[in-house]
């Protein structure tokens, strides 16, 4: 009805030197050309919604498929090997003839690459968060941010191939006790490679501090670290621990720096200068090799990637959570 | 016009503010008496706030923003290349528009800015004593570790009021303090101002007529000339200006005929 009212609007404004006759026959044709649209204007729209709602729901379906056949390979898994067994060994050998189950050595060589890669970013995000937030002048956050992203861009195969290339060889100049393939390397580049997700989501959530916040603290006295240290980051602090959380995330389902730069040895071990495996690398591992479907060896894929698929929804719902929490801090 | 000079706490000797190339205010001479409440009014724009806002340099903080002329505090200009803004702020401070506390708690908010001045005494009798001087004190003794958001917003605008008394300035600013407030939290708030003037200089922004003619004892009317640039029309005692104006421009202004 609103497009009909919109044209008796324009009618009631009408032009000058046309005839009331000539407006009347105008409004009749807009009419009938509306009434002959509407129908297929309804149609679009239909088409529209069903469409959008559609693609909605095939990721949904796509994701919730993913977790299906995560799910039935892993049963099979278990059905064969016990979760104790899973849980319990400190040996990954499905590959061998003397076959054991488990999955802490992925998991060590995971969380080591990936709480390395953290160590790397969480100081350096946050710094240069600080730094493009609070100091640096509009011009230069305007040039460096995109420049800082730029970095997100780059594949991920390119920064493996920079981790065993180019850092390992600097790394084992320094040390003869450091492995060619090791997983200090790949942390290190790792934390290069998330340091922009950490540093620009960091610097969005201290955007977000209201301006009126570091005006109150100037006004007491503070200076310009003060107000950056005591005032913006604790404020911005569930959005930062947010950034951090999705960045972990990412370092945690990273595969192909760690395939290139780790090694592919199961240790347990934290040890940062020998060849470890991570459950990305290792899943690349026997997918890339010859494996036959249905056999044991083939269904530890699906179970590694079922752990992994765990450790990144805790990581995001936590991540959610804190997320939420920011959004009522200054409301 | 005020002219008793031993008393003022700040005089400002032919100020001008500027955006970029552009003056906000210009030409500002103004003393301001120590101890005694100076309101500025004026219309909207006419550069009340730019004014205020370069008595304690806040104005710094505006990239873009320039000030020329002399601002002496106690004597001295604030604005001479020696001076450490901060220090300026910490003696001169400031209540905004807005209750701003911070998102900590109660008693943090009291305790930051002593903290950062480096306060060594007993910083529980400090709280006290300024939520006390804010009169506040008894509505939030008992919950001094919640957070200084839940707080309602007149009660809100007195922790900011009780923040600014811990650092124990000289002077205390306020931008509009009431502009965001009920009635009735603006009248504790202005009885607040009559307690605190015993103590402290204040300066007081309003676009409320009434407001200033009730708190302040010095009144000065700012406006707009024809460029768009602050300037001030008349400056004197508060009954002076609200009864018998000399300029007749702050006549109309405060007979309700213009701004």
């Amino acid at each position: 009805m609103s497009q009909i009212d919109g044209g008796r609007i324009k009618f009631g404004s009408g032009s000058d030197g046309v005839s009331y006759m000539d407006q009347d026959k105008q409004v009749l044709g807009r009419f009938q050309r509306m009434f002959g649209l509407r129908w297929k204007r309804n149609l679009t729209e239909a088409f529209i919604k069903y469409g959008l709602f559609l693609c909605a729901i095939l990721s949904i379906f796509t994701t919730a498929g993913i977790i299906a056949v995560l799910l039935f390979e892993a049963i099979q898994f278990f059905q064969e090997v016990s979760i104790f067994e899973f849980l319990g060994s400190t040996k990954w050998t499905p590959l061998f003839s003397s076959k054991h189950f488990g999955i802490w050595p992925l998991v060590t060589g995971t969380l080591l690459t990936s709480i390395g890669a953290m160590l790397v970013a969480l100081p350096l995000g946050l710094l240069s968060a600080i730094y493009l937030s609070e100091y640096a002048p509009r011009r230069v956050r305007a040039t460096l941010k995109p420049i800082l992203e730029v970095l997100a861009g780059i594949p991920t195969v390119v920064y493996g191939y920079f981790a065993l290339l180019f850092v390992t060889p600097i790394l084992r100049s320094i040390s003869d006790n450091i492995m060619v393939f090791n997983g200090l390397s790949a942390a290190i580049v790792m934390g290069i490679m998330i340091l922009p997700m950490v540093s620009s989501l960091s610097e969005d959530a201290m955007q977000a501090v209201p301006r009126s916040l570091r005006e109150g603290a100037y006004a007491l006295g503070a200076t310009q670290l003060e107000v950056a240290t005591k005032i913006v980051v604790p404020a911005a602090l569930s959005g930062i621990v947010a950034a951090f959380i999705l960045s972990m995330s990412r370092a945690i389902g990273e595969t192909m720096i760690v395939a290139i730069a780790a090694g592919q040895n199961p240790n347990f071990t934290f040890n940062p200068f020998v060849p470890i495996e991570t459950m990305t690398a290792y899943i690349v591992q026997v997918s890339m090799g010859d494996t036959p479907t249905g056999t044991i060896e083939f269904k530890t894929i699906f179970t590694v990637g079922l752990s992994l698929f765990v450790m990144t929804l805790i990581m995001n719902l936590l991540s959610q959570y804190f997320v939420k929490r920011f959004r009522e801090v200054y409301e | 016009m005020v002219t008793t000079e031993k008393n003022l706490i700040i005089e400002t000797k032919n100020v001008s503010v500027f955006y970029g190339d552009t003056p906000a205010v210009s030409g500002i001479s103004l003393g301001i008496e120590r101890e005694k409440i100076t309101a500025l009014i004026g219309p909207s724009g006419c550069g009340k706030t730019t004014l205020l806002r370069s008595f304690n340099r806040m104005n710094d903080l505006i990239p873009i923003a320039r000030t020329s002329g002399e601002i002496l505090f106690e004597g001295h200009n604030i604005y001479a290349e020696n001076v450490d803004p901060t220090e300026i702020r910490y003696r001169i401070g400031m209540v905004f528009q807005r209750p701003n506390p911070f998102p900590k708690s109660i008693y943090d908010n009291i305790a930051f800015g002593p903290r950062i001045n480096g306060f060594s005494g007993n910083m529980d009798e400090l709280v006290e004593k300024s939520l006390i001087g804010a009169a506040l004190w008894d509505e939030v003794k008992d919950r001094l570790r919640t957070s200084g958001l839940e707080l309602s917003g007149g009660q809100q605008q007195r922790l900011c009021i009780a923040r600014t008394l811990a650092v124990e300035p000289t002077v205390i600013l306020m931008d509009e303090p009431c502009s965001a407030l009920d009635p009735i939290a603006t009248l504790a708030i202005e009885e607040l101002m009559r307690d605190l003037s015993k103590q402290y200089s204040i300066v007081i922004v309003t676009h409320n007529m009434q407001q200033a003619a009730r708190v302040s004892d010095y009144t000065a009317f700012i406006t707009q000339d024809e460029r768009r640039i602050g300037e001030l029309v008349e400056y004197d005692d508060t009954r002076q200006i609200f009864t018998n104006p000399t300029d007749e421009r702050t006549e109309a202004y405060i007979t309700g005929r213009f701004g």
